[in-house]
């Protein structure tokens, strides 16, 4: 077992050694950092001392080592536009988009694995029916639009929710939470919701899938012939090996969010990273799309190695290595 | 031919029109796709004005209400007209235009590249499939939208500002296309691993055809039907992707508007009452998207009965 | 006939589809003794484990029991609301299924399963439950350390055995085996079909015991009951039913098996012409007749009934 940990780990670092080595050549080579600090003007002993000072002439395996070392220190230079380190960029928003996502999985977590447990027990219900049917339209529904028809619905025409921002927030030494004050908490419904709808109909779909999927085992029959309860079967085994999968997907879900928030970030004018990435890329600003890389990547590495031990806490086939980890394709 | 003969023959006996008449849910959206497609491609004959020729706008047009003639000019629009006094009806049938195209063309990237990499990867086996997959492995960690924004970021930071707007198409094209070739990768590589192992592989070896016939002749057409409905929910997927870029800003050019870019623009008039500047690229949108993603649930089943 | 535990009158099993509706069971009678073996054998989709179903109320939708009765003592439990059924269901009559590695619930111990069993039917006190799992254990010859494993650490015969424990833990009066060795070695089939009969003699438990294999049926069962294409073909004690088969399925069925004692290796074994007919296009009249060596001209029109010599044929009605 502890085999299995120890190789998941080294699989996770080889990954994050990879998702850093193209962040480094995207901070490197896409952007020009030398144009960038002087400007077009300088003159060619400007531009060579400053080559020489970077160390843009050294060997690049030694670039990298560099560009991980500083990483890891959290230096990853300054921004093109405003001059500001990236680091404290990212400091000063992470708080507000950990907030919006931990919020929203937590949504799309609860309510789907609910919905997903209803709509496969009661499979042809008149409302589990309806509920599946709705789900397809918030599938396809792009996470942009949603919010832009909660804005409609809730900010313009009924006015009950602010539209855009945090609302007030409270300092809690480094990090400013919005879930303390009750404009905070008002302005983070609409942008939650939107973040999280989409999740939410996923892991429901998944769950019923799953559920029902469960339901036609052997052992969920043997369970009933047993004289087992409807309530002990759904729940103390059908769903605890409903689980298994579901997690997987629970857990790169969670990274999904992360990323969605990119969008959510956009429609409400929400001041996380997701936001300050976009302006990136707009504004073709390197070292902030680099960092950002490099943050969202750790921060996927680290939920998928959590989603294994998960499993291993759950599967007893798994821990004993007779069953292989379900690729979830 | 014979076999296509064959094959029409098949397809008019199969379950496949047969459960295609049953499902009105999917007759709709086969025609709802149909209907938009066209619009697209005939855009020039069918909208009521051309809406990127600046000569003919008139800014005292801007913001008439759909159905009602302007106050000014007493022009009216059947879906109103925009902040520019544009026609809302024939932004929004150019703007499919653009969503269609990009769609379409990324997911066509997106196949060759997928069903490629899958084949080499399922047929050569060793370390070149360990390679394909392994990247797949690492790439599906990621979010596509995620991977289509860090592309499009990229490749705007190489190309030279001035050409930014130019192949911002292009671009878009790549990104979403390079972010949605695993499903097709995998679905391929699974196929042809059982397939390869069966007889007339074999016996195709023996009489000394070549790897690349055997893949293109007689392993191909073996993964013909799953591609097609993984391709068919990808072109949802791809439309979603770039209209949300397009929202975002960082898609199609203003020059070359998308319904994402139009409902961007509308956005900006929901405070001030002008509804329809958003409603009615965003309803185009939902019913292409929905469509599509109907379609090729339908297909899954149709085609898949295992997965029902 | 007070001593049945079970009687089964005119049971018809319905499964609607797209064009109708399929007859899986059609107008079957039987009863079951207090204590007996009883043999239900056919082919697949005769309706063996159907009828099994029908009795534990676990006929998987969208089939239904379109008519008749099943009597468990004096208790009515073919109309079983769901509560009822529970009270019934695992505590007087238990069903074990044909493959013991998909039985058991993989991510949870066996002893957590046998304590999850006891405890819905027996008013007992957690360490008691516990002692009666661990005794439960011992009778299937599992070593009562292993009362914290999980199903994916024992064989496939210890896990038919968990099974059967499992299936005996809450005392049944009736044990439904639906192919319960089918999926095992040959070699362990015999030692957990014994294990079966002995533990079920002891307890003085009746058994359904259904099977394709009419070897198992001549070394296990008191009686036999054979189907044929959802109908009861013929029923009876196993002796006379063996030794003098009447319905002429019956005899080609025994005819068709092989038997090592009488030296059959290497003779050419007979075969019943033609297949079972699916459930979609039976023939009219006899079922049987389409591949029946002594057919008459009312087997093409008429159904037989089961009569007193325990057949449902033709060939015996002397009018």
């Amino acid at each position: 077992m502890f085999l299995i940990i120890l190789r998941r780990l080294g699989q996770s670092v080889f990954v994050l050694f990879l998702v850093a080595f193209i962040s480094f050549m995207i901070f490197r080579y896409v952007g020009n950092p030398v144009d960038n600090l002087l400007g077009q003007e300088a003159t060619v002993e400007q531009r060579d001392a400053l080559i020489e000072a970077l160390g843009l002439n050294d060997p690049l395996h030694e670039q990298y080592l560099d560009f991980v070392t500083r990483a890891v220190q959290f230096d990853f230079g300054n921004s093109y536009r405003g001059a500001l380190p990236v680091a404290d960029m990212i400091l000063e928003r992470l708080p507000a988009t950990l907030e919006l996502a931990i919020v929203s999985a937590l949504f799309a977590m609860i309510l789907g694995t609910l919905l997903g447990i209803y709509t496969a027990i009661r499979r042809n219900g008149l409302l589990a029916n309806f509920i599946m049917s709705s789900s397809l339209i918030g599938v396809s529904l792009p996470t942009f639009l949603i919010g832009v028809l909660l804005i409609w619905l809730f900010a313009v025409e009924l006015g009950w929710l602010p539209s855009f921002g945090r609302g007030e927030t409270v300092q809690l030494g480094f990090w400013s939470t919005s879930l303390l004050t009750v404009s905070g908490l008002k302005s983070l419904v609409l942008p939650a919701i939107t973040l999280g709808l989409y999740q939410m109909t996923l892991i429901m779909r998944l769950v019923r899938a799953e559920m029902l999927e469960v339901l036609r085992q052997d052992f969920i029959r043997f369970a009933r012939a047993r004289g087992l309860s409807e309530r002990v079967v759904y729940f103390s085994h059908a769903l605890k090996n409903t689980l298994v999968p579901v997690i997987t997907v629970a857990g790169l879900q969670l990274g999904s969010i992360v990323a969605f928030a990119i969008i959510t970030e956009t429609v409400f004018q929400w001041p996380g990273v997701g936001l300050m990435f976009i302006n990136a890329v707009f504004f073709v600003d390197i070292p902030v799309m680099s960092a950002y890389l490099l943050l969202v990547g750790t921060l996927f590495v680290v939920i998928n190695l959590i989603v294994d031990l998960l499993y291993l806490a759950i599967d007893p086939r798994i821990r004993d290595g007779q069953l292989r980890r379900k690729v979830d394709d | 031919m014979i076999s296509e003969k064959r094959f029409l023959r098949r397809f008019q006996e199969s379950d496949f029109l047969y459960d295609f008449k049953r499902s009105p849910v999917t007759i709709v959206s086969f025609a709802v796709v149909v209907v938009l497609f066209l619009l697209a491609v005939f855009a020039e004959l069918v909208a009521p004005t051309n809406p990127f020729d600046v000569g003919s706008l008139n800014l005292m047009n801007g913001f008439t209400p759909p159905m009602q003639p302007n106050a000014f000019t007493g022009e009216v629009f059947p879906l109103g007209a925009d902040n520019q006094g544009r026609d809302l009806l024939s932004a929004i049938i150019f703007g499919l235009r653009v969503s269609l195209f990009v769609g379409l063309t990324a997911v066509i990237l997106a196949m060759v590249l997928g069903v490629s990499l899958g084949l080499l990867a399922g047929y050569r086996g060793g370390w070149v499939d360990a390679l394909i997959m392994r990247a797949a492995d690492i790439q599906v960690t990621f979010p596509s939208i995620l991977i289509a924004m860090l592309i499009f970021g990229v490749a705007r930071g190489l190309l030279p500002p001035s050409m930014r707007d130019e192949l911002a198409i292009l671009v878009l094209i790549i990104s979403i296309g390079l972010s949605e070739w695993v499903p097709f990768a995998r679905t391929v590589r699974g196929t042809t691993l059982v397939e390869k192992e069966k007889e007339y592989v074999q016996a195709a070896r023996l009489i000394g055809l070549s790897s690349r016939q055997i893949m293109l002749r007689h392993i191909l057409p073996n993964v013909l039907s799953p591609v097609l409905v993984i391709a068919t929910i990808t072109l949802a997927l791809a439309i979603i992707a770039e209209a949300t870029l397009s929202f975002l800003g960082v898609g199609a050019p203003p020059t070359e508007p998308s319904l994402g870019t139009l409902i961007r623009i509308g956005q900006d008039f929901l405070f001030s009452g002008e509804w329809w500047i958003l409603v009615f690229p965003a309803a185009t949108l939902l019913a292409l998207a929905l469509s599509v993603n109907l379609l090729g649930d339908w297909l899954r089943d149709i085609l898949n009965p295992r997965l029902k | 006939m007070t001593d049945s535990i079970l009687s089964v009158r005119n049971l018809r099993v319905v499964i609607p589809h797209r064009h109708g509706k399929l007859v899986a069971i059609d107008n079957i009678s039987f009863h079951i003794q207090r204590g007996e073996i009883i043999g239900f054998v056919g082919e697949s989709g005769a309706g063996k484990s159907m009828t099994g179903a029908a009795i534990i109320g676990l006929i998987d939708p969208p089939g239904y029991i379109e008519r008749g009765e099943i009597w468990l003592d004096n208790l009515r439990i073919d109309q079983s609301v769901r509560g009822d059924a529970i009270l019934i269901r695992g505590k007087r009559i238990s069903m074990i299924f044909q493959d013991p590695l998909t039985s058991l619930n993989p991510l949870r111990t066996i002893g957590d399963q046998l304590m999850e069993t006891i405890l819905t039917h027996l008013p007992l006190s957690a360490e008691a439950a516990r002692k009666k799992a661990i005794a439960g254990l011992e009778e299937v010859d599992i070593d009562p350390s292993r009362f914290g494993a999980y199903p994916h650490e024992f064989s496939g015969g210890m896990r038919q055995r968990v099974v059967i424990a499992l299936a005996l833990c809450a005392e049944p009066e009736l044990i439904i085996a639906d192919e319960p060795t089918t999926a095992l070695d040959v070699s362990v089939q015999a030692q957990v079909l014994d294990l079966l009969k002995r533990l079920c003699r002891e307890r003085g438990a009746s058994v359904m015991l259904i099977t394709h294999d009419m070897g198992v049926i001549a070394e296990t069962t008191d009686r036999v009951a054979v189907l044929y294409a959802g109908r009861l073909a013929e029923i009876g004690p196993t002796q006379t039913l063996l030794s003098n088969p009447k319905h002429p399925y019956t005899r080609g069925l025994i005819a068709s098996t092989p038997s090592v004692e009488s030296g059959d290796i290497g003779t050419h074994l007979f075969q019943i012409r033609g297949t079972m007919p699916r459930l979609d296009a039976l023939p009219p009249g006899c079922r049987f007749h389409p591949r029946c060596e002594q057919i008459m001209a009312r087997c093409r029109s008429e159904q037989p009934e089961v009569a007193e010599n325990g057949a449902a044929c033709f060939l015996y009605e002397d009018d």
